[in-house]
């Protein structure tokens, strides 16, 4: 039997992966995708900590950006943990060759990355590499995964943990795209490290399409607890309509976001949240918004971001030396997740972990400070590794009942009236319009009566294609069941949370209220959501 | 628009030709959805990001190796798989055999160590940190024609990325001695794979480097000491 199943290949689940490895246990990293296609490659921005290079910093002020952005919501003691172990993460992921950008005078080797500023932090703080930061981070931990031997089995699609009568999680079954059919894969611990769900904003999101909390489902479906499911990041400035990122670094060094007047209406660097409720307001209005790049030199914007000039030339048609790129906020990080304790352990749950955007560590709260998400999966990636190798044996036999052949048996009876495809885009806009950046009781009632109408229909949501290898019409199915299953969770929460906070806006409830300084959790018992009341 | 596709559905390999109706098209990959939701649900392709990072989607367009996610495309392309890998189905392909060559080229954890680094150093190996193992270098390099144990040009640019880092203590001889087979001597020097890199990566330049470096190691490049320089053979039949 493995010591670790560890589900999803990115930042989070290749950190845990190696950590765990370095302690001599055995694991396996297990992906839908091939491990480098995750979404960790997609951060732009950067990782945060105090390492004070460019100007006196402290963990504590670390802590205390964070706390502020997180708006009452997280823990202190995580966060607390978070800041104090980031520098010492930089080091490990500097000794793993991670190439950050450097400066030109330092006295050791920490003290040679370089550190920009971003929105929300009292300093410059985020250390880069170039644009490409999670790019850089992921494919170099994926070489260093090599080089340790540590085994992969991508094409892997998640279905269902496997759980015992006391609700042990002794592994998980999976489909397997290469082989068309279900594979049962057993662990002394299993690590839930499959990233958020902010693809299901279809249309409106800067992440991939395959974001869509599969890993979260699995856990609810399980009898795990999720929480915090309506804090949904969005990103100011993705462009339109293509919804591609232009990271927080571009207005870290200095472009505007101004309307076609060329009025400049929000402070750039102010938080996320208040950024994008800015331009909404603007958009409802009736403008037209716009990234401008043109107040930072040529040569610093081709220094700093390569990649984001390259997007916004193929997808806006636009050259950003000369114009200013269209942009609207798209959904980006999804600050909730499966509920955990300090330990990573999933509550609900025995021998199951989740760590990275899949989880709830709390140390984000209602919304996230941009540079902590890579900071998050790295540290908390090492950490999470060092509590599941202490995972007892499995001395007894368990009696498991999988209902993965049923689900997939019951996929292929269905009736194909209904196009997943259409409606993953229906889901997309309906999330947006109703449960976007600002919300109220009508609209998130409008966005339950169309979610109960599309799972209604499901009977009737199957397969066009009808082989069993490599049939990804069947993996986007499974993943738009997910996304149903996550938005009714978002819904839940959203309709509870009667007030507003970070990045939860409710124009019906514009105030925050101290009687929700409070982590709304759900758990699925049967096919209903309820609200898990011990919290 | 119309899109001609190479399928290749459980044994058997056709041409099919798409009509779409879409108004605006901006990149292929969209017009790839626009297929499996509309037209044909068995049509299989590999996507991610959908932003030019993760890799997923290279494909060959009227022959050219180009990432879907990035590319416009023009009424009646030709899409076909990626060469020199096992096609899965359609235009999906197996990278796997393809990326376990990075294998060679990794430097071992013992020979890692803390340094600081200027931002002259970094630069050395910046682009060729960039890499999002596409495999476009891989499909389009004419040397995998007819030596499949041929190193990866993706694999030489990483090979050349941690040769140049300053964190990687091995003496330069043990580094270059793994890419001295199947490796560095075998490319054609084409240029292909610099000219198809989405990320402007230089594969051509750097096994150049490693060249370069090798012989100042001393390697022998063994095309010049094979080669007939028209000096006589002696080797056979004189009775030398």
């Amino acid at each position: 039997m493995l010591d670790i199943l560890i589900i999803g290949s990115g930042g989070a689940g290749v950190t845990t992966a190696l950590e765990a490895n370095a302690h001599g246990a055995k694991v396996l990293v297990v992906s839908k995708n091939l491990p480098t296609q995750a979404q960790t490659s997609m951060a732009q921005g950067g990782i945060n900590a105090s390492l004070g290079n460019e100007e006196p910093d402290s963990y504590e002020e670390h802590y205390i950006d964070t706390l502020r952005s997180a708006s009452g919501l997280a823990n202190e003691n995580m966060v607390n943990r978070l800041c104090q172990i980031a520098p010492k993460s930089i080091e490990w992921l500097d000794k793993m060759l991670v190439p950050f950008s450097r400066r030109d005078s330092f006295k050791t080797a920490l003290n040679s990355i370089a550190q920009r500023k971003m929105g929300g932090s009292s300093h410059p703080r985020t250390c880069y590499a170039q644009d490409y930061t999670g790019l850089k981070i992921l494919q170099t931990l994926y070489d260093r995964a090599l080089e340790s031997n540590i085994e992969f089995n991508s094409r892997l699609l998640l279905l269902d943990l496997i759980s015992t009568e006391d609700n042990q999680v002794l592994g998980a079954d999976f489909w397997d795209i290469s082989e068309g059919k279900i594979k049962s894969i057993y662990a002394k611990a299993t690590v839930v490290a499959t990233g958020g769900f902010a693809g299901i904003y279809h249309g409106f999101s800067t992440n991939s399409y395959g974001a869509t909390g599969d890993g979260i489902a699995s856990v609810l479906r399980a009898g795990g607890v999720v929480e915090d499911m309506e804090f949904i990041q969005f990103h100011p400035t993705a462009m339109r309509p293509s919804s591609i990122l232009l990271s927080e670094g571009a207005r870290g060094a200095g472009a505007w976001i101004i309307n076609e007047k060329g009025e400049r209406f929000i402070d750039e660097l102010a938080p996320r949240d208040v950024v994008s409720r800015a331009i909404f307001e603007q958009i409802s209005n009736g403008h037209q918004i716009f990234l401008d790049l043109r107040p930072i030199s040529k040569d610093k914007l081709q220094e700093l971001m390569p990649q984001e000039l390259h997007l916004a030339r193929l997808h806006a048609k636009v050259e950003p030396f000369k114009e200013p790129i269209p942009i609207s906020p798209a959904s980006h990080y999804t600050m909730g997740g499966i509920a955990i304790d300090d330990k990573f352990r999933i509550k609900g749950l025995k021998r199951a972990y989740s760590v990275g955007e899949a989880s709830s560590a709390r140390v984000h709260g209602a919304n996230r400070l941009g540079g902590n998400s890579l900071l998050e999966i790295i540290a908390f990636g090492r950490e999470c590794a060092k509590e599941a190798i202490e995972e007892s044996q499995v001395n007894k036999k368990y009696n498991t009942q999988s209902k993965a052949k049923e689900r997939i048996e019951s996929i292929f009876s269905r009736g194909i009236e209904i196009n997943h495809y259409e409606k993953r885009k229906l889901l997309g806009e309906s999330l947006y319009k109703n449960l976007g950046i600002v919300r109220d009781k009508s609209q998130i009632e409008e966005l339950m009566r169309i979610l109960q109408e599309l799972q209604r229909k499901i009977d009737k949501t199957g397969l066009r294609d009808r082989t069993l290898r490599e049939n990804h019409d069947l993996v986007e199915l499974i993943e738009y069941e997910n996304s149903l299953l996550m938005a009714q969770t978002i819904a839940k929460g959203a309709m509870e949370r009667k007030e507003s906070r970070g990045a939860h806006f409710r124009k019906d409830y514009p105030k925050e209220s101290p009687k929700y300084k409070k982590n709304i959790q759900i758990k699925l018992k049967g096919e209903e959501l309820v609200f898990e009341i011990d919290n | 628009m119309r899109l001609i596709i190479e399928r290749s559905q459980e044994d058997r390999s056709y041409q099919e030709s798409f009509e779409l109706s879409l108004k605006r098209v901006t990149t292929l990959l969209q017009a790839f959805y626009e297929i499996k939701s509309e037209l044909d649900a068995t049509f299989t392709f590999d996507a991610g990001c959908k932003s030019g990072v993760c890799g997923a989607c290279a494909v060959r367009v009227n022959g050219r190796e180009e990432l879907a996610c990035a590319y416009q495309p023009k009424d009646g392309d030709r899409v076909e798989a990626l060469k020199y890998h096992k096609i899965l189905r359609d235009l999906k392909v197996q990278k796997r055999e393809a990326h376990s060559t990075l294998k060679r080229i990794i430097p071992p954890a013992k020979s890692l160590k803390s340094k600081a680094i200027s931002p002259k150093e970094e630069v050395k190996f910046r682009i060729q940190s960039d890499c999002i193992l596409c495999d476009s270098c891989y499909s389009v390099c004419p040397v995998l024609a007819v030596n499949p144990n041929f190193l990866a040009p993706f694999a030489l640019s990483r090979a050349w990325r941690y040769i140049q880092d300053p964190r990687v203590e091995a003496d330069k001889k043990t580094k270059l001695s793994y890419l001295q087979q199947d490796a560095i001597w075998d490319c054609t020097l084409c240029g292909e794979c610099t000219a198809v890199c989405p990320q402007g990566l230089d594969p051509k330049n750097d096994i150049m480097q490693l060249r370069g470096e090798s012989l100042k190691a001393g390697f022998d490049d063994p095309n010049f000491s094979t080669q007939n320089f028209g000096v006589p053979d002696f080797s056979g039949g004189f009775g030398f």
